[in-house]
């Protein structure tokens, strides 16, 4: 379940302007994001949800409430789903951060867990996708092969109101085992009913 | 009555138009991915919020912060002195009154004489930020003459003098109406029983995930573009033109891919009017996004309904006469409700056999956020009553409740007391799939305390027989453009939502044509460049657009089979499609690909394209109002819901549903189970959990208009779904298919309430149904009390005399006799 990032002392980098003399002057810092290092300018109050979606144009990053609440703005934080609506920017510098734009491989392939929402029509209307595949990345790369209880607990904080949960939990069971190097097919009830 | 079944197009029966059997189809019928959805998994997919233009502003609305108030001023000055900001609007500037409906024209852009709820918008400012826009509309001051508010549905009732909308009826009854169809009270004197409940059902909200978000775009050639977070791009348009008073032929509205709509992205929203003035009055893109909070306001949810049910009936169980009075809270404003008030009562006729029946609706003003159309629009609320009364009729009677209610079912190719016409109807074996798949019959009665089984069905319209303006064009238009390079464009002003609308014309295409649907490029929702479709309501789209597809796919295929045949030296019935090849049935050898042979038809007519459109046939009810209900078809769900009630806590878990659908053909049945699953959540969630509610009566403040406090189930409460599909065609659908996206929420509430009945022994006549009302259910049966928890009383509802409407039986038995019968008239 993504949470709400504690902060931790970042490492300053040279150039960075960390206190702003007016409120409405940019700080210019650096982070990474999907592996390529980022330099941006933005105002010091803006989360880090804002600073993806409208200053770096990566707007793959959805939210329904950015009040912590929907898990629509999960991303990754160092290796920990966070709710981006609630972590101020500033926090992200010198972290490591990966978004949903990052998820397939350099080729473009996509991730088990991507080919697998698409397959099982998990994603319908696809707005909480990218929070959800993230919650459920960061459950696979910790627990190759989980539960149904633990899959329902890692995307407990992703709201879905298109299906039910249903086809997300079955959909991260199939790339599960095609993680693990197995030929999974759907089963064929939960494509074509019982 | 019996009439003929549907005349229906396309590759339903078994055999082709030549009389041969129909090939395998390769692509219909067949698990497979969306069209778009891989752009949605890599989170490629540009929603409204996610657009940005070149010197694009941001608007914000001032929202009233009182229920019913005069509005004595409003200054803005202050606002619009605010750096950054470029206008500043209020509704002086949009007098015009709009509303979906025509016969509900009640709302404006900017209130300015009168705000009716708390959330009701005043002014809208456009600034070069978000954060300017909201600083300044801060600073925007409204002076108010506080007016009583009226909070319930009784306060509506008891205080006609408050009115909130002048238009009204009479008092706050904004509509009402009353039909007699066959002499109820010679019913009831048949019966060998008549019993009378009452049933209230909370109003609830679609809570999609993205929060509405507009763009408007005026441009130098005085042109309007919206792009906005709508399900119904074609009723905005009109709307847009009527309020911007400007020509219909200079807007344009392009829906975005939608966050999740669930009937909440219908109406045409005061936001998206406003974005639209504010770039006339700047000359620029102006956006507005709203926040959780301000669409908790824009609401158009659940109504909350309150109900009476009388019934009579025999000692077998059979259905003598049903009466069933309504009143829903609507709200602030009209929008969809005089059909949601309608739907509370018009289709209690289509499951069983109902011979006489009389309805009574009301919808009532309150200053509370407008309710309208949620998944199932207006039908959940009235058949949650009517199949909890029948599981009540059924112990009553002694008998078993799955047996009883397939005893009941009305007949295929018939029509109501109401004259809707019934088309296939599979319930029967929706209720054999999962009384057999949850052990029903070993199972229930010997469970121990505290565990239960309940059954519940339903049916549901595949699309509204009628436009929600009059009109007699087709209800859907599909245009398919083909070129040399084989591929195959279709335009369809259908709305994607996320139900795979898109996806389902490229299957239809992809089957007539042989082609795969990856080879189709789907045009949608622009209202300047794709034909009229009347939008994602009513689950209309896959019928409508569909039938639309299949007629203009097949006049294109037509024309390249005119082509084909002459240069193959084949005989034109031989040619098919299939394999991206275009082929001699008896020597496939001989043939081209689907590219050459368009080549060949393109060099021999010219440019290549067809139309294709639907519109349903005319209805058998004459009687005022009979458009609403009618549908082409109707789906039909039977569910089995297993619950765990814990006797000392009144906690409900339901570990497991077993849910059938009758929605004939899937066209994807991986879209279809999702269909079911995601209507089966949304049902439970508000059967348990889910309430627009609102603090005090005379200060009308929604409780909890968050995510975090407005409960649904979230993936650690969801049970397992077992879902059946019953796959039998529909004549009238395209490849005969039925609806999906709304049918099966409906057995849910009151499955859930009879399960928990079988599993305490208690009735919670009222949704949702919480823990408390359970264990308030639970001790009063302690105590020797009734074991119920629900409304009781009905109040006293002005309703008009009735519009009395002989029967089809009437009919019959007027032709059989030539008299009249008792209560009929025209």
């Amino acid at each position: 379940m993504p949470r709400a990032v504690t902060p931790k002392a970042a490492k300053p980098k040279k150039n960075t302007k960390r206190s702003p003399k007016r409120p409405n002057e940019k700080v210019h810092l650096q982070f990474t994001v999907n592996g390529e290092l980022a330099e941006v300018a933005f105002l010091p109050h803006h989360t880090l949800l804002e600073v993806l979606r409208e200053d770096m144009g990566l707007t793959g990053t959805k939210h329904g409430c950015e009040l912590g609440e929907c898990g629509a703005c999960t991303v990754i934080v160092d290796g920990k789903p966070v709710l981006s609506c609630l972590m101020l920017a500033l926090h992200a510098e010198g972290r490591e951060i990966e978004t949903i734009e990052g998820m397939a491989d350099a080729n473009g392939v996509l991730h088990p867990l991507q080919e697998a929402f698409a397959e099982l029509g998990a994603a319908q209307c696809g707005y909480c996708t990218p929070g959800v595949l993230l919650s459920a990345k960061k459950l696979l790369d910790h627990t190759p092969r989980p539960s149904l209880i633990q899959i329902k607990e890692a995307l407990a904080g992703n709201i879905c109101r298109c299906t039910g949960y249903i086809k997300i939990y079955e959909a991260v069971e199939l790339a599960a085992a095609r993680a693990a190097g197995e030929k999974a097919e759907p089963r064929k009830e939960s494509v074509y009913g019982y | 009555m019996a009439i003929n079944p549907g005349t229906g197009s396309n590759g339903v029966s078994g055999t082709t138009s030549n009389g041969k059997p129909a090939r395998k189809r390769s692509v219909i019928g067949k698990a497979q991915t969306k069209i778009d959805t891989r752009d949605k998994v890599r989170g490629i997919t540009k929603y409204t919020d996610d657009m940005v233009f070149p010197r694009m502003l941001y608007a914000k609305l001032f929202r009233s912060t009182v229920p019913h108030a005069r509005i004595k001023s409003i200054d803005i000055s202050a606002a619009e002195k605010y750096p950054g900001v470029k206008a500043v609007l209020t509704g002086h500037a949009l007098p015009v009154a709009f509303g979906i409906m025509p016969v509900a024209q009640d709302e404006h852009v900017l209130a300015y004489e009168k705000v009716r709820m708390v959330g009701d918008a005043i002014a809208a400012v456009a600034a070069t930020s978000e954060e300017a826009a909201d600083e300044a509309v801060q600073l925007i001051k409204v002076e108010y003459e506080l007016l009583p508010s009226i909070g319930s549905i009784q306060e509506a009732l008891d205080n006609p003098d408050t009115q909130i909308h002048s238009t009204s009826e009479n008092g706050n009854i904004h509509r009402s109406i009353a039909y007699e169809f066959g002499d109820v009270e010679a019913g009831f004197a048949e019966a060998d029983h008549v019993r009378e409940d009452f049933f209230f059902y909370e109003g609830n909200t679609h809570l999609a995930l993205e929060e509405h978000s507009s763009i408007g775009i005026w441009s130098a050639d005085q042109k309007l573009t919206l792009h906005s977070s709508t399900q119904n791009p074609h009723y905005l348009h009109r709307t847009l033109a009527k309020v911007l008073e400007i020509d219909q032929a200079r807007v344009r509205v392009i829906a975005a891919p939608c966050g999740g709509g669930f009937g909440g992205k219908c109406d045409p929203f005061n936001h998206e009017i406003a974005v639209c003035k504010l770039s006339m009055m700047t000359g620029r893109p102006v956006k507005i996004t709203l926040t959780r909070e301000e669409v908790f306001y824009c609401h158009r949810g659940r109504h909350p309904v309150l109900m009476s049910m009388k019934i009579g009936y025999k000692n077998d169980g059979s259905i003598t006469a049903f009466h069933n009075r309504t009143v829903a809270d609507g709200g602030a404003y009209g929008g969809h409700g005089p059909a949601s008030m309608l739907y509370t009562g018009v289709l209690q006729t289509t499951t069983y056999k109902m011979p006489r029946y009389k309805f009574q609706g009301a919808r009532v003003n309150t200053n509370k956020a407008p309710c309208g159309p949620k998944r199932g629009h207006g039908t959940p609320q009235p058949r949650f009553g009517q199949e909890v009364q029948l599981d009540k009729i059924a112990t009553h009677l002694g008998l078993d409740p799955a047996e009883y209610r397939k005893s009941l079912l009305v007949e295929p190719h018939s029509l109501t007391a109401n004259w809707l016409p019934i088309a296939t109807i599979g319930l029967k074996k929706c209720i054999d799939k999962v009384v057999e798949g949850s052990g029903w019959k070993q199972r229930r009665g010997n469970l121990p305390h505290g565990k239960g089984l309940g059954i519940a069905c339903s049916a549901y319209m595949t699309g509204a027989g009628t436009a929600i303006y009059w009109n007699a064009m087709p209800h859907s238009g599909v245009q398919i453009k083909l070129d040399r390079s084989g591929c195959v464009a279709v335009f369809c002003g259908v709305t994607d939502i996320g139900q795979g609308s898109n996806s389902m014309l490229a299957y239809i295409a992809a089957e007539i044509f042989g082609i795969d649907p990856f080879d189709i490029r789907v045009v949608s929702s622009d209202t300047d460049i794709t034909p009229v479709d009347l939008g994602s309501y009513s689950s209309r789209v896959t019928l409508m657009a569909g039938n639309a597809c299949v007629q203009a796919a097949e006049r294109a295929k037509a024309i390249i089979v005119e082509a084909v045949a002459p240069k193959l030296e084949v005989p034109a019935e031989r040619i098919v499609f299939e394999g991206r090849r275009v082929f001699d049935e008896e020597d496939p050898n001989k043939g081209m690909t689907f590219a050459e042979a368009v080549i060949l038809a393109e060099t021999q007519f010219g440019t290549l394209g067809t139309t294709g459109s639907y519109k349903p046939p005319k209805w058998p009810g004459k009687y005022r109002g009979a458009g609403v209900g009618p549908a082409p078809t109707y789906s039909y769900c039977a569910s089995v819901v297993e619950t765990d009630v814990n006797p000392h806590t009144g906690i409900v878990s339901v570990p497991r549903i077993w849910i059938a659908h009758d929605g004939g053909t899937s066209i994807n049945p991986t879209l279809v189970m999702g269909q079911v699953e995601g209507s089966v959540y949304m049902g439970l969630s508000e059967t348990l959990f889910e309430e627009m509610t609102y603090r005090g009566n005379r200060n009308v403040v929604h409780k909890f208009p968050s995510f975090l406090e407005y409960k649904s189930h979230t993936s650690n409460d969801m049970p397992d779904i077992i879902t059946y599909l019953l796959e039998d065609p529909e004549p009238n659908g395209p490849f005969g298919a039925k609806e999906a996206g709304q049918g099966p929420l409906l057995p849910i509430p009151p499955a859930v309430a009879n399960s928990i009945f079988n599993a305490v022994g208690v009735r919670v006549d009222e949704i949702p149904i919480t823990p408390d009302k359970v264990l308030r259910a639970i001790r009063a049966k302690a105590k020797g009390q009734e074991g119920r928890v629900g409304p009781m009383r009905f109040p006293e509802v002005p309703y008009p005399d009735p519009i009395v409407v002989a029967t089809p039986d009437d009919r019959d038995h007027v032709v059989a006799t030539g008299k009249e019968p008792v209560g009929a008239t025209k």
